[in-house]
């Protein structure tokens, strides 16, 4: 009878402190709800975009556009149009005439669906130097407030991922999230990523960012004509980067900071056209690139000329 | 019927349009000219040319001259017939061909401009391209490019990561 009593108590004790210990592991569970409800066994099991065969291709962007149709209530173009033959992209931007307006700043964030604040993200930093000291970016600043632009006794410097060609995060990616692609656009697989951000540290020009919460856009500014290597929306936990406006670039259209800056000091075109902007820059001015000892090829060429 | 006839008109004056302000050599908008300013032989037509130096005082009184030298209005605007822009050389030339009345002193830039490594091009890197003028850019009166406030600068991050946490 004693052993019996004791018993059932231990049982009871058992039940209690085991449904207190349920009710505390399902409490963050709660709070990931959300994500176990956005999860997508598609997507966790689509390949690598390399990998697909032209038809998976299809395929994969026919469901992200159902996806972003059931999530945004908006139809979406999502395309994958692949780099062109004999094109291999590259940019030229003129020091002397930018007026570190950031134009070029907020016509990416719009075109390129980037998230909006308090977790705002940009592609393009504008960099403000004080006249005399060279290009020193210790020295630089780029939350610099003016009245008016440009301030006398200072310089900008706009920098955004400059595409190299020995690009240090593509050999940094452990899962090949990351690539060159035949035009020279350096690109991510946002559903291979893997959010180790190794790209991030290896990347001199700082020129990738983190999506660390869900992108926040207004409804009404989405930009529905996307790329699947370029502005489609992204997922919180992805790395994206400035791709030369690929959804439009690789249609033939200007990127859209060329065809937004003020000053015309945005110049984009194709290297192996002798024709081209970019040609008659490299050709007839004297350019330069960042951190050039660093080996990394950018193709984003800087100049100075009136 | 009568729609009709509005309808040819407007076809007509929109190709008319486009013959007169289409580029002969470069694609280039239509001049940027004050509202209702154009052409100006509306006014000037009974009107002497005082190729004196002097204050306006009954029009174009906001025309202020900051072009580098000793500039008056008749050292480009053709007195002969006033809808026109005059060289260097005599020849008169239509306001949509300024840049070869620009280029003639500032003739760097006008070869800078033509292969499309000065000024603003939009449209195709491929293909079309959008010119713009000199003076869509630039005053003519006062060509320094003029100053502009500035989009508001990235949030600073805070100490414990931003603001979204």
């Amino acid at each position: 009878m004693k052993e019996e009593k004791k018993v059932s108590l231990t049982k009871r004790k058992f039940l209690k402190t085991f449904m207190a210990g349920a009710a505390a592991a399902l409490l963050p569970l709660a709070k990931a709800e959300s994500a176990v409800r956005d999860f997508d066994m598609e997507d966790f099991l689509q390949k690598n975009f390399r990998e697909m065969t032209p038809d998976e291709v299809k395929k994969t962007l026919k469901r992200l556009e159902e996806k972003y149709k059931k999530k945004y209530g908006k139809d979406f173009v999502v395309k994958g149009t692949p780099a062109r033959e004999n094109v291999s992209f590259a940019y030229g931007l003129n020091l002397s005439k930018c007026i570190g307006c950031r134009r070029c700043v907020y016509a990416c964030v719009k075109e390129n669906n980037l998230s909006r604040a308090p977790h705002q993200i940009h592609y393009i930093r504008v960099m403000r130097f004080k006249k005399g000291q060279g290009i020193d970016f210790e020295n630089s600043e780029h939350y610099y407030e003016a009245a008016k632009v440009p301030e006398p006794g200072y310089f900008y410097v706009p920098v955004q991922c400059q595409q190299c060609e020995k690009a240090p995060c593509v050999k940094a990616c452990p899962v090949k999230a990351t690539w060159t692609e035949k035009d020279g656009i350096v690109v991510v697989d946002y559903n291979w990523c893997i959010a180790c951000r190794y790209c991030m540290a290896a990347c001199p020009y700082m020129g990738r960012k983190f999506n660390w919460a869900e992108p926040q856009i207004p409804l009404e500014e989405l930009n529905t004509n996307t790329h699947y290597l370029g502005n489609r929306p992204r997922m919180k936990n992805v790395v994206e980067k400035c791709t030369f406006c690929i959804q439009r670039s690789r249609e033939g259209k200007y990127p859209a900071c060329v065809e937004i800056c003020p000053v015309g000091a945005r110049k984009f075109g194709n290297l192996l056209d002798p024709e081209s902007e970019i040609r008659q820059i490299i050709e007839t001015k004297r350019v330069f690139r960042l951190k050039e000892d660093l080996n990394t090829h950018p193709r984003f060429f800087y100049f100075f000329h009136s | 019927m009568n729609k009709r006839v509005i309808m040819l008109v407007a076809v007509f004056v929109f190709v008319f349009s486009m013959k007169v302000f289409a580029g002969k050599d470069y694609h280039v908008p239509y001049p940027p000219f004050t509202p209702g300013i154009y052409p100006c032989m509306e006014c000037h037509e009974g009107l002497d040319r005082n190729k004196k130096k002097r204050v306006l005082k009954e029009m174009h009184q906001n025309i202020k001259i900051e072009h580098h030298g000793d500039r008056w209005c008749y050292d480009c605007h053709d007195e002969r017939n006033m809808n026109k822009l005059k060289l260097a050389n005599g020849e008169s030339i239509n306001f949509y061909e300024s840049y070869k009345l620009c280029g003639q002193c500032h003739g760097n830039i006008f070869n800078d401009w033509k292969r499309g490594v000065h000024g603003k091009r939009t449209g195709n890197w491929d293909g079309e391209k959008q010119y713009l003028l000199c003076v869509h850019c630039h005053n003519p009166h006062s060509p320094k490019f003029k100053e502009l406030t500035p989009e508001p600068a990235p949030i600073k991050p805070t100490r414990h990561g931003s603001k979204a946490h």
